[in-house]
């Protein structure tokens, strides 16, 4: 995990130093606004992940001396074939149409999207299909 | 000696094989991977075939001084989209949602994407935001014409009133969600499912460009995301965002635009330098030379790429200069890391110039050539002197045909382990040959028209001898490019189910080659120690096993530390 929080804590550091000389430099609004949000969007999860790296024992993952049977056990819940990503396509799809098309194109739209997001919860709380 | 274990099924119920339904509801269904991965790699290539249809028409037109091929309208629509359709829905999807999506989750050795119907929606919204575009070709006033950078004025609801400008944004909107998502998928996976051992600095040099690519996506594609919704409100809801009539700001749309599109490069370019990677180290059977010297240049490629945007609007007098003209310029000292990283690679190999290495090798030298003329581009005056001109044409597409010949470059390489079977080697090696003289004849006649001064953009030019000649020799190659596609299809159709590959045709390094071809369903039925970055290698060479980082001391005992 560690090497992950650098990853991300050593972009958001160059973009920090590199947003500062740019905004005294420059004084355009545009790009410097831009670029601390690209700044805080490497910080968040970089610190969350740095926090994190020094509270857990290292994962199989981050052992070079780790044996393929460590990693037995609870991978993850994989959800087996599943037709709401389709019908949330689908409904995104409608609803993008609505741009161009019509506003009445939202209605049927959203109530695809919430049928689309009400069965895809309700699968994974059931653990999915298989 | 070196042990295999079996990796239980993961949890969430079911063994290996797949159970579900078949046919077209499999295909709607699908959580996995790889068919999501070949989905996308199929529908990346159509979108290729049809870009390149545009292209041949546009130079078809530009073949005479007063081409009659198309209308003048119909010529704006046509590059409009050939840009747009190559950017946004081929080129992009190819790098990071197709054979990224079917390889990177093997390369670390998990049995899927970190979030499988997530990545089954990226596809959804693929596949419908191109249709969403392409649609403008069917509506009243036709397709989008303002260019593929859609710069204020020109998209504005008074310049471009038309549907199919509102149905080119539309495709975006959702072509944008689909990268995110892909983006977030792809970070998860590589930081929550690697296989025992996989430490961060062994994974394949692919999967680490897969991940700057994602965080560069993560970085980017929201603000294009967020611009596109403030140009359809000024288009539709009387904002005045980029109009300079109701106190707006115009180049303000240049500037977010481009801080999407520079990163955009790379997130285009990134996939495929991994894609090269891994083909050239396993055809010169040699590991890679530099290997963190390799992630250390990929992480300042992505870090760097935040800060050149503005070297598309040199001319616009509003940026500035110094800043941009040197964050571009340091952009050249990790692509010249890379580049001699490659070479090192090679270097005393022992060469297997299948057809995978030729347009692995092809890939190196055309993107020298758009690499080197991008430092002239990224020097103002110079700048000032070719913008919009052919010249400007010409470096971006000698790196596109370069990212063209990576893409072929995978497909053949990773193309058997999706299929089972291999590509006939002998019509690959015709296909690269008339794809890399095709594109060096079609891109130099440009650079030098460039710098007579023939802007891009003009469906009709002026009568000029000095002009006629290099246009007719940019037709030809482009027409060598056609006839290179046209081979390949002839070859997926010719050695259909002709040549089973094994699991492992081309000695491989890294995971993808322990499995079977194609992989079963989760992927693996047992894994490797992994030691280094080669692990099916070290496996199958136990005598010539890597030691940490290219290393090559003998292991005298042979144990790996
Ligand atoms: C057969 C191969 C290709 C040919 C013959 C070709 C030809 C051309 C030509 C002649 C133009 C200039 C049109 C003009 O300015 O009037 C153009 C523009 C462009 N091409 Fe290509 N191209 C090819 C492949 C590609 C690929 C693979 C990509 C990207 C992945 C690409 C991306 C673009 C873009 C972004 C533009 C700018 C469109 C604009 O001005 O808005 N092209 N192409
Ligand atoms: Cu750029």
């Amino acid at each position: 995990m560690r090497t992950e929080a650098r990853v991300l804590l050593g972009l958001g550091t160059f973009f920090a130093i590199m947003d500062a000389v740019y905004w005294f430099w420059s004084k355009e609004d545009a790009g410097g606004v831009m670029i601390i949000a690209g700044t805080l969007l490497c910080f968040l999860p970089g610190l969350y992940y740095f926090w994190w790296s020094r509270r857990m024992r290292p994962r199989p993952e981050d052992d070079p001396h780790a044996e393929p049977a460590q990693g037995a056990g609870v991978v993850g819940t994989f959800p087996g074939t599943s037709i709401w990503p389709f019908t949330l396509g689908m409904a995104s799809f409608v609803m993008v149409l609505a741009l161009v098309f019509g506003v009445w194109l939202v209605v049927p739209g959203v109530a695809l999207m919430f049928w689309a997001v009400v069965g895809a919860t309700g699968e994974s709380r059931r653990g999915g299909q298989h | 000696m070196t042990e295999v274990l079996e990796r239980p099924a993961p949890a969430g119920g079911h063994g290996h094989e797949e159970h579900g339904p078949t046919g077209i509801l499999k295909w709607l269904t699908t959580t996995d991977h790889k068919v999501i991965g070949l989905s996308y790699t199929v529908t990346a290539v159509v979108m290729m075939v049809i870009g390149g249809a545009f292209a041949e028409i546009i130079r078809g037109q530009l073949s005479s001084p007063n081409g009659t091929l198309v209308s003048l309208a119909q010529y704006n629509e046509l590059f409009t989209m050939h840009g747009s359709v190559m950017i946004y829905l081929f080129a992009g999807p190819f790098a990071f949602g197709a054979l990224a999506n079917i390889i990177v989750p093997i390369q670390i050795g998990a049995p899927d994407m970190a979030f499988p119907r997530l990545n089954a929606l990226s596809y959804w919204l693929y596949l419908t935001g191109s249709i969403t575009m392409l649609s403008g070709f069917f509506v009243a006033g036709g397709a989008a014409n303002f260019g593929w950078v859609a710069y204020a004025p020109l998209s504005s609801s008074v310049a471009t009133p038309g549907s199919g400008a509102d149905l080119w944004i539309g495709g975006l909107l959702l072509t944008g969600f689909s990268a995110i998502f892909t983006g977030v998928n792809l970070c998860a996976t590589v930081f929550y499912l690697r296989a025992p051992g996989m430490t961060m600095f062994r994974m394949p040099i692919f999967t680490w460009n897969l991940l700057v690519t994602a965080i560069l996506i993560l970085l980017a594609f929201p603000v294009l995301t967020a611009g596109l919704i403030m140009l359809y409100a000024d288009r539709h809801f009387g904002t005045h965002i980029f109009s300079v009539a109701g106190g707006g700001v115009p180049v303000l749309w240049q500037n977010i635009f481009w801080f999407w599109g520079h990163p955009e490069v790379y997130i285009l370019a990134l996939p495929f330098f991994g894609m090269v990677t891994e083909i050239i180290a396993v055809f010169s059977k040699k590991p890679v030379f530099g290997y963190k010297g390799m992630i250390f240049a990929t992480l300042t490629i992505g870090a760097l790429s935040l800060g050149v945007w503005a070297h598309h609007m040199f001319t616009t007098g509003t940026v500035l200069l110094p800043f941009f003209s040197i964050m571009s310029l340091l952009i050249a000292v990790p692509t010249g890391i890379k580049m001699f990283n490659w070479i090192g690679t090679m270097w005393r190999g022992q060469i297997w110039f299948s057809t995978a290495m030729l347009m692995a090798i092809g890939f190196l030298i055309t993107f020298l050539v758009g690499g080197l003329t991008g430092i002239y581009l990224a020097s103002p005056p110079l700048d000032f002197f070719t913008h919009d001109t052919y010249f400007v044409v010409a470096h971006f597409h000698s790196v596109v045909m370069a990212l063209v010949l990576g893409a072929m470059g995978g497909l053949y390489y990773w193309g058997p382990k999706i299929t089972g079977y291999l590509l006939n080697e002998r019509i690959g090696k015709i296909q690269f040959w008339f794809l890399f003289i095709g594109t060096q004849v079609f891109t130099l006649p440009m650079y030098l028209l460039g710098l007579r001064g023939m802007p891009r953009r003009m469906a009709i030019y002026p009568q000029h001898p000095s002009w006629q000649y290099l246009n007719d020799w940019a037709t030809v190659g482009a027409l060598m490019i056609g006839v290179s596609t046209i081979l390949f299809v002839v070859n997926i159709v010719y050695s259909w189910k002709r040549y089973p590959a094994g699991d492992n045709p081309w000695d491989g390094h890294t995971l993808e080659w322990f499995t079977s071809s194609p992989p079963p369903h989760h992927n693996f039925y047992r894994l490797p120690p992994i030691r280094s970055e080669r692990p099916t290698w070290d496996y199958n060479h136990p005598e010539h096993r890597a030691l940490e980082h290219g290393h090559h001391e003998p292991a005298v005992d042979g144990s790996v530390k």
